[in-house]
């Protein structure tokens, strides 16, 4: 999928919360501290967090790297499977926040772990197709996992903001883009259920692997590409060992994706995931790098994007904290603090 | 009493069947033992599984399969015996032909465990141990194992490490069977390491959950020759059962369903353990592998990890077990186990078994339900 005109990413912005919870926490808990541990520790929300107030800090932050004054924003879209709300845009109250409003379109976008991509992909349509010049997607969550399930370890919180403009305001513009999207229920929420089921290994080889290895190799046909044309790549990260060996089964190094490979140290933060780890690579890359990003959503599907950054990225990655800043801005908790802050606790 | 042979074998690759259901897989194994068998029609068949119910809310497997698999208005009907279930279908298929009441029959082993979460898996397996006294209180298949490992360690002087070589033959040997769930070699060091479940059992003496099917095409012996160019014979067919919780048994470390339904095997083919040249074992576990070599007369009481350390179970030694990886690392797709272990025997005394082929005239399969307290043993001839 190509936009009638060419765009590409204007700004962008991270945001991670600052507590920790170690994975061994959870062990200690659960398991007699024996259980494996998928990644070393994971992002949590503070008592006054969620996914708006974390995606206006990321949207702040894209605005300080895009230099467009928010009100030329056409379009403010966040993408998260734990909006505040059943019913009532989290987008708007981003939007106002921002200053974007009113003269914008502002909605919510659902896919599990590729909401965020979803409204990026959305985004680039709306300026490619030339009714917009600029359009905010995000892409944030404070996923929420069932005490002592298996995605505990994981299920994390944080986010990024992208505003998408035209190719010669970009600091990385589009070179194409595949979905590959089937009904797949490989993890689920009703609105009546308060944490998500999920199939266990049926989450992996027909789920994950299967959407996110098609949909990069349906972009690897369109664009005639192979891993080797890419100076970096990025995966959707539940864990640390899905996006290592997707990675290897389509043939990057270990080197392609190391930048943004950040779930050892901030966990899945779900619809955040793939975006905050194309945040770290862009914090680093050079004119001319060639970028692969591919989500995953569960239900299913995968986005994949090929961007270059161009000259302009050098000026803008220091125009707001990187990501690694906020990586680094930690401070551990235990597993009763984690229980309050999550409101896992019940008072009756 | 006539002879019964086997005329045509038939399995689905062993591993997480995601795209394929219970009733598809059973279809599959028996359309390939049919076209190996070269037959179009059977009077009967015989379906093993054990926890169809449970796993998938389908129980009536014998009329749901023959319907499936297009067998017409015939005789149809499900056996259980946990773990055993595959081999006691083969147990009555074998009656069937060898009574005259049936010429021609098809048994079929089928699970599937994918179709629903590990936890109701191993919940649902527990079933194979006693419900009032073991599963309700706690216990698993493989928390009983684990104590049955920790006692004979502790009994014979075993470290957990010794128990490596069965493990490690399992998958050596599942490098060359296509069909096999696991098909990279392990080494002693990762046997080390491995991470615990129910300590001592690691990930690396456990069997793996997965799905399967395998079939077995059965006729009179004398007819036999019009149907297979290398029909195999079975000599012995043989069931016993024991004490179903282990703290009933006089003897925790020996089971005893397996020794008698070995030694009645024995007997009924005129043989002694040292004529057997490739069993087929039930290697749910380290332990259960070694338990089984000395119930069946292999070894002498707590000898059983020795001989797997002196090398004598690998292909060329003295009692090859596991050839096709074995339960270990082909993968034990639970009631349909039994039946695998008949086709893989079949492979080996057609000579078809390739890089894995043993020097074989008699083989034995011996299949396990729960904690040892099914034993069905077959034996089988060259003919």
């Amino acid at each position: 999928m190509k936009p009638a005109r060419d765009v590409g990413i204007v700004g962008y912005g991270a945001y991670v919360p600052r507590y920790r919870l170690p994975a061994s926490e959870v062990s200690r808990v659960w398991m007699e501290g024996q259980a494996g541990l998928p990644i070393k520790e994971k992002s949590v929300p503070g008592l006054d967090e969620d996914t708006c107030t974390m995606a206006i800090e990321a949207a702040r932050n894209a605005l300080a790297r895009a230099t467009v004054p928010p009100q030329a924003l056409r379009a403010v879209w966040v993408g998260s499977e734990s909006h505040p709300y059943a019913v009532k845009p989290t987008s708007t109250i981003v939007a106002e926040a921002i200053g974007a409003t009113p003269q914008v379109s502002a909605a919510d976008w659902e896919f599990a772990c590729k909401a965020g991509t979803e409204a990026l992909l959305a985004a680039m349509g709306l300026v490619g197709s030339g009714m917009a010049d600029y359009a905010m997607a995000i892409g944030t969550d404070t996923a929420q996992a069932r005490p002592g399930d298996a995605l505990e370890y994981t299920a994390a919180a944080g986010g990024a903001a992208y505003i998408v403009g035209p190719r010669e305001d970009s600091l990385a513009h589009l070179e194409g883009a595949c979905s590959y999207v089937t009904d797949t229920p490989d993890f689920f929420r009703r609105a009546y259920q308060h944490y998500p089921e999920h199939g266990g290994r049926f989450t992996g080889q027909p789920a994950y692997f299967k959407h996110v290895t098609s949909a990069v190799r349906a972009l690897f046909d369109e664009l005639g590409y192979g891993p080797e044309d890419f100076a970096a790549a990025v995966f959707h990260q539940p864990n640390v060992k899905f996006p290592q060996q997707v990675a290897r089964v389509l043939g990057f190094s270990k080197e392609q994706t190391e930048t943004g490979l950040l779930a050892s140290e901030i966990g899945n933060t779900y619809a955040g995931s793939s975006l905050l780890g194309l945040c770290a690579i862009l914090d680093e890359a050079n004119p001319g790098d060639r970028i692969l990003v591919a989500s995953y959503g569960s239900g299913a599907g995968s986005d994949a994007f090929s961007f270059v950054a161009t000259d302009l990225i050098r000026e803008r990655q220091g125009l707001a904290p990187r990501t690694r800043a906020y990586i680094a801005r930690r401070k551990l908790i235990d597993y009763g603090s984690y229980v309050r802050y999550r409101k896992k606790l019940v008072v009756h | 009493m006539r002879d019964v042979s086997i005329i045509g074998i038939g399995q689905t690759a062993v591993g997480e069947h995601w795209e394929r259901s219970l009733r598809d897989l059973a279809v599959d194994a028996i359309e390939a033992a049919l076209k190996d068998a070269k037959v179009e029609s059977v009077e009967a068949l015989y379906v093993g599984n054990m926890l169809s119910g449970e796993l998938v809310a389908q129980a009536h497997l014998g009329a749901l399969i023959a319907d499936w698999a297009s067998l017409g208005p015939i005789e149809a009907m499900k056996l259980e015996a946990a773990g055993a279930s595959g081999s006691a279908a083969i147990r009555v298929g074998y009656m069937s032909v060898a009574s005259g009441i049936q010429d021609m029959v098809v048994v079929c082993g089928v699970e599937k465990t994918t179709d629903t979460d590990a936890k109701t898996v191993n919940a649902s397996w527990s079933f194979a141990l006693d419900g009032a006294y073991e599963a309700s209180q706690g216990l698993s298949v493989t928390a009983i194992a684990a104590l049955l490992m920790r006692r004979y360690m502790h009994e014979f002087g075993v470290q957990r490490e010794d128990f490596a070589p069965f493990a490690v033959n399992a998958h050596q040997n599942a490098v060359n069977n296509p069909h096999a769930m696991f098909r990279r070699p392990i080494s002693a060091e990762a046997f080390a390491g491995a991470h615990m479940v129910v300590e001592p059992i690691s990930m690396l003496d456990a069997a793996p959950m997965c799905d399967g099917a395998a079939a077995i095409v059965l006729c009179p012996s004398e007819r036999a020759g019009e149907f297979a160019s290398k029909p195999v014979h079975i000599k012995a067919s043989a069931v016993a059962t024991d004490r179903l919780a282990v703290h009933s048994r006089a003897d925790p470390l020996l089971l005893r369903a397996a020794q008698v339904s070995a030694q009645k095997a024995y007997q009924q083919a005129g043989i002694e353990p040292h004529d057997i040249d490739v069993f087929e074992l039930h290697d749910a576990f380290t332990i259960m592998s070694a338990l089984s070599l000395e119930a069946c007369g292999f070894a002498e009481r707590g000898e059983g990890v020795r001989l797997a350390q002196d090398g004598d179970i690998a292909i060329g030694g003295r009692i090859p077990i596991s050839t096709m990886g074995g339960l270990k690392a082909r993968g034990y797709p639970i009631g349909a186990t039994g039946v695998y272990q008949i086709v893989e025997l079949v492979y080996q005394l057609r000579g078809e078994a390739g890089a894995n082929q043993v020097e074989c005239q008699l083989g034995m399969a011996q299949s396990l339900g729960g904690s040892g307290a099914t034993a069905v043993t077959h034996i089988l001839e060259a003919e």
